[in-house]
C-alpha cells in the first residue's frame, strides 16, 4: 500500500454547517420582513435594501482585499440587519456611510468577523442616529402604502407608534402584527420576523432564551409600568412587543452570536438585560426607542456574562467558596 | 428518576445501514499475526519464560503476562512458530514490542483449554480468575481490563450492571451484529459479571436505531426478571460511560470519579460474550467482530478477525481500497485513530477498520469563531470547550485546567458540530496533556 493517507486527530467527520451555511440561512430568514418592507414601503425600501447590502459588501471586500464580494456572507447580513433599521426611505449617501461604518468601525477594526465586540449594524445604526439625529428620530417616518410599489412613500411622514399614547392608540393589535405602521424599514412586521424566527430556531442558529428573555421583560415592564393606556395593563404590555424594534432587536440583533453570551444561562441574562434596558429608556429615557443601545450596552457586558454563568461540569460539585 | 435522553451529543450521519444487515463471517486465519504486548490500559505484558524466538505455540496459549493487577494476559491467536519479538506499529501510533508468529496452519488448541463448568458452581472469585486468563478486555474499545472491574474494592457496593449496546459510534455495526447473533452469550457472560459482583440487576441499553437486537434481546431476557433492556433515544456519545449510565440508571458518575462510585459496574455487549465463552468454553480472547466499512472499502463487512491479524490483509480480504480513499481509521470516525498506512495489527480493542474517500474526509481552512456556542450546546459533559481551545491556544492551561478541561472524554462533539471547522477536541486534548504533564511535576 503506498496511497497518501491523512492522518489528524479526531473526530474524522465534521458537520456540513460553515459560517457561510449560517450566515445563508439569516438571509433566509430575514427575506420574510424583506419582502414585506418593500409590499408596504415600495421602490424605496427596496432600494436602500440594495444600497445598504451592495456597500457592506464591497467595504468589506476592498478592506480584506478580497475578490469574493459574497465571501462568508456575514457583509451581506449586515447590510441588510444595517437597512432594517433605518427609516424606509433615508437619503442614499446616509445609507452609504452607515453601512461603510457598521463594516470598518462595527467589525473590521476589531479583527474581523467573530472578533467585534457590538453588533455591527447597531453600531451603524448608532453612528447615524447620532450624527443626522433630525433624519432619524422625530416625525419622519412615511406612511405604509401596501401594494404600491412605484409611489414615493416619503411625501407623507409621521411619528411611530412610540412618539406617545396619542399616536400608539391610532393603530390595531392587527396593525402592529402585520407591519402596517410607520416604522424602521424592516421592523414594522412583527409577523415576518417571527416567521425568520421560527427559521432560524428550526436551524438551530438561536437559542429560546435571548428572544424570550427580551421579549418576556419587555411585555412583563409594559405591563408593570406601561401605564396601562392600551386597553389595560395586558394590552400595554403587548404594544411595548410589538412597537418599535423589539421584534428585530430580540428576534435577531441580540441573538447575533459574534457578540452576545455563549452560555445557556449568559443567554437568559442578555435576553432580560436588553429588555430592562429597553424599557427603561422608552419610559423614563429621553429618547422613544431603546432597543438599539440596550442591545448594545449588553453586548458590552457579553464577556463578563460569559465568565459568570460557566456551568458545573457533568457531574461535578459548587465548590463552597 | 426517569432520564431517556442526556443533555448534549450530536446526530451525526450514522451509514449503519451499510454493514447492518451483514451477518459476521469468521475470516481465514492469517499466515502470520503480530500480537503487540500492550493491548489494553494498565501495565504492558512481558513474554513467558520460553516464549522466545523460534518457539511453538498453541492456539490459546498464553503467551505473555504482567504483574500488575491493571492488565490482562495476552494469548497466541494462531499455532505455530514465533518468529520475530520486537516493536510493530501499534494502533495508538507508536511502535510497541510485539510478538510475530507464523501460523503452521494447522489450529491446534492448547491442550489445556477446557470448559469451566457450571456457573452455578463458580464462586465469584473463581469468575474474576477465568475473566483475567482469559484476558478479557473492554472490547467497546477502552480496553480497560474486565477483571478489575469486576473486582471492585469491598467498601463499594455494586447493584447495577450496565450492558452497554449502544454502539454510537457512526458506521460501526460490529456489536449490533453480536447482539443478534449471540443474544444468549451476552446474558450468559451477563449472568456471571452478576455474579461476580453480587450486583441485583442489569440493564442493557440498546440505541433505538437496532430496534431488531432491542426485540432479539428483550425476548431472550423475558424470563430474567433482573435484567432489562433500556431503549434509547439514538444520540451520540450514548455509548460514552457516564452518559449511558445516566440514562440507563439516572445515577450521574461524579466528575472524576467512575461509575462504582454510584454503584454501576458498566461492560460492552462483546465483553459479555468474551466471558460467556471463556467460562463455557474456556477460551482466552484470540478473535475479535470487526466492523470493516466506509465510502474506501470496496466491499464492506462484519469479519470474525483473529488479534494480530494485519489491517492489511483484512482489508485485502474485503476488496481492497478505493483509489480515492484518503483516510484509514481504527475504530469508529469520531474517536477512532487514523493511520498513516495500513501496515498494522488488529488488537483487542479494533471495533472497526473505517476508510473514507476524499468525499468525506474533511480538508477545508478553519474560520475564527463566530461564538454561535454550537460546542457548548453539544458537549455531553457540560464544558466550555471554545473557552477551554481558545486557553490552549494561548498556553494558558491553568485556566483550561479551571474550565475542567480534565473531564473532557474527547468524544469529538465540540469539533464535529463547529461551522468555523476549528479543532476544538484536538486543542482541548493538548490541554489535557499539558495539564497532565504539569501535575507529574
Amino acid at each position: 500500500m503506498d496511497k497518501k493517507l491523512v492522518v489528524s486527530s479526531s473526530p474524522h467527520i465534521r458537520t456540513i454547517d460553515s459560517v457561510q451555511s449560517v450566515m445563508t440561512d439569516v438571509l433566509i430568514a430575514l427575506f420574510p420582513a424583506a419582502l414585506m418592507a418593500v409590499l408596504l414601503f415600495g421602490y424605496k425600501a427596496l432600494l436602500t435594501m440594495l444600497i445598504s447590502v451592495v456597500t457592506a459588501m464591497v467595504v468589506e471586500a476592498l478592506w480584506l482585499r478580497k475578490r469574493d464580494l459574497f465571501s462568508d456572507g456575514s457583509a451581506a447580513v449586515t447590510g441588510l440587519l444595517f437597512a432594517m433599521v433605518l427609516p424606509p426611505a433615508p437619503p442614499w449617501w446616509l445609507v452609504v456611510i452607515g453601512a461603510a461604518s457598521s463594516i470598518i468601525i462595527g467589525k473590521q477594526v476589531y479583527g474581523g468577523i467573530g472578533y467585534n465586540i457590538f453588533n455591527p449594524a447597531l453600531v451603524g445604526r448608532a453612528i447615524v442616529v447620532m450624527s443626522w439625529g433630525t433624519r432619524m428620530v422625530g416625525p419622519i417616518w412615511p406612511q405604509p402604502q401596501p401594494f404600491a410599489f412605484t409611489t414615493d412613500i416619503s411625501a407623507v411622514t409621521m411619528a411611530t407608534a412610540l412618539a406617545g399614547q396619542q399616536e400608539a392608540l391610532s393603530y390595531s393589535y392587527a396593525n402592529y402584527f402585520i407591519g402596517t405602521i410607520p416604522g424602521c424599514l424592516g421592523e414594522t412586521s412583527a409577523l415576518a420576523l417571527l416567521l425568520g424566527g421560527a427559521w432560524l430556531y428550526y436551524k438551530g442558529h438561536i437559542d429560546w432564551r435571548i428572544p424570550g428573555g427580551f421579549i418576556g421583560t419587555v411585555f412583563l415592564f409594559g405591563l408593570l409600568f406601561g401605564g396601562g393606556f392600551y386597553g389595560g395593563s395586558f394590552g400595554t404590555g403587548l404594544f411595548h412587543v410589538l412597537a418599535g424594534g423589539v421584534m428585530i432587536g430580540a428576534i435577531y440583533m441580540a441573538t447575533d452570536m459574534v457578540t452576545t453570551p455563549v452560555t445557556t444561562t449568559g443567554k437568559l441574562i442578555f435576553g432580560i438585560g436588553c429588555g430592562l434596558i429597553t424599557m427603561l429608556i422608552r419610559l423614563w429615557g429621553s429618547m422613544p426607542e431603546g432597543v438599539t443601545f440596550a442591545i448594545l450596552i449588553m453586548n458590552g457586558l457579553t464577556p463578563i456574562i460569559d465568565n459568570f454563568t460557566i456551568p458545573q461540569q457533568f457531574g461535578g460539585v459548587k465548590k463552597s467558596a | 428518576m426517569n432520564i431517556t435522553v442526556f443533555k448534549g451529543g450530536v446526530h451525526p450521519d450514522y451509514h449503519k445501514e451499510v454493514t447492518a444487515t451483514m451477518a459476521v463471517t469468521p475470516m481465514k486465519a492469517p499466515l502470520t499475526v503480530v500480537i503487540p504486548l500492550q493491548q489494553h490500559i494498565g501495565a504492558p505484558c512481558e513474554p513467558l519464560e520460553g516464549i522466545e524466538v523460534g518457539a511453538q505455540v498453541k492456539m490459546g496459549q498464553k503467551i505473555a503476562d504482567s504483574s500488575g493487577f491493571v492488565s490482562a494476559p495476552i494469548h497466541a491467536s494462531v499455532s505455530g512458530t514465533i518468529k520475530e519479538i520486537g516493536p510493530y506499529n501499534h494502533p495508538l501510533g507508536r511502535p510497541v514490542q510485539s510478538i510475530t508468529i507464523e501460523s503452521d496452519g494447522e489450529e491446534k488448541w492448547d491442550e489445556q483449554i477446557k470448559p469451566a463448568g457450571n456457573l452455578d458452581d463458580l464462586s465469584a472469585e473463581d469468575i474474576r480468575k477465568l475473566v483475567r486468563e482469559a484476558g478479557i478486555v473492554g472490547l467497546g474499545g477502552a480496553t480497560f481490563p474486565a477483571h478489575v472491574k469486576l473486582s471492585p474494592p469491598p467498601e463499594k457496593k455494586i447493584d447495577i450492571v450496565v450492558i452497554n449496546g449502544a454502539e454510537c459510534e457512526p458506521y460501526l455495526s460490529a456489536d449490533h451484529r453480536v447482539m443478534l447473533e449471540k443474544p444468549e452469550e451476552i446474558v450468559f457472560g451477563l449472568k456471571a459479571m452478576i455474579k461476580a459482583l453480587g450486583a441485583e440487576k442489569a440493564v442493557i441499553g440498546i440505541e433505538d436505531n437496532k430496534s431488531d437486537a432491542i426485540r432479539v434481546l428483550e425476548q431472550v431476557t423475558a424470563e430474567d426478571e433482573n435484567i432489562s433492556v433500556a431503549k434509547l433515544h439514538t444520540k451520540y456519545p450514548q455509548g460514552a460511560e457516564k452518559m449511558l449510565i445516566q440514562v440507563t440508571t439516572g445515577r450521574k458518575v461524579p466528575s472524576g470519579g467512575l461509575p462504582l462510585d454510584v454503584g454501576i459496574v458498566n461492560h460492552n455487549v462483546g465483553t459479555a460474550v468474551a466471558v460467556s465463552k471463556a467460562i463455557k468454553e474456556g477460551k482466552p480472547l484470540i478473535e475479535r467482530v470487526v466492523t470493516v466499512t466506509g465510502s474506501g472499502i470496496n466491499r464492506p463487512a462484519n469479519l470474525l478477525v483473529r488479534i494480530g491479524t494485519l489491517v492489511s490483509e483484512v482489508i485485502d480480504h474485503c476488496g481492497g481500497l478505493k483509489d480515492n480513499t484518503l483516510k484509514l481509521i481504527v475504530g469508529g470516525p469520531m474517536m477512532g485513530l487514523a493511520q498513516p498506512n495500513a501496515n498494522l495489527p488488529i488488537i483487542k480493542g479494533t471495533s472497526g477498520i473505517l476508510a473514507l474517500t476524499d468525499e468525506d474526509v474533511y480538508l477545508a481552512e478553519r474560520a475564527p469563531c463566530i461564538r454561535c456556542a454550537k460546542c457548548v450546546e453539544a458537549c455531553p459533559v457540560t464544558l466550555m470547550p471554545t473557552m477551554i481551545a481558545q486557553a490552549a491556544e494561548h498556553t494558558l492551561y491553568s485556566r483550561a485546567e479551571k474550565l475542567h478541561a480534565l473531564d473532557c472524554f474527547e468524544c469529538g462533539c465540540c469539533s464535529y458540530s463547529c461551522p468555523s471547522k476549528i479543532p476544538l477536541t484536538q486543542l482541548i486534548r493538548i490541554a489535557k496533556a499539558e495539564i497532565m504533564k504539569a501535575k507529574k511535576k
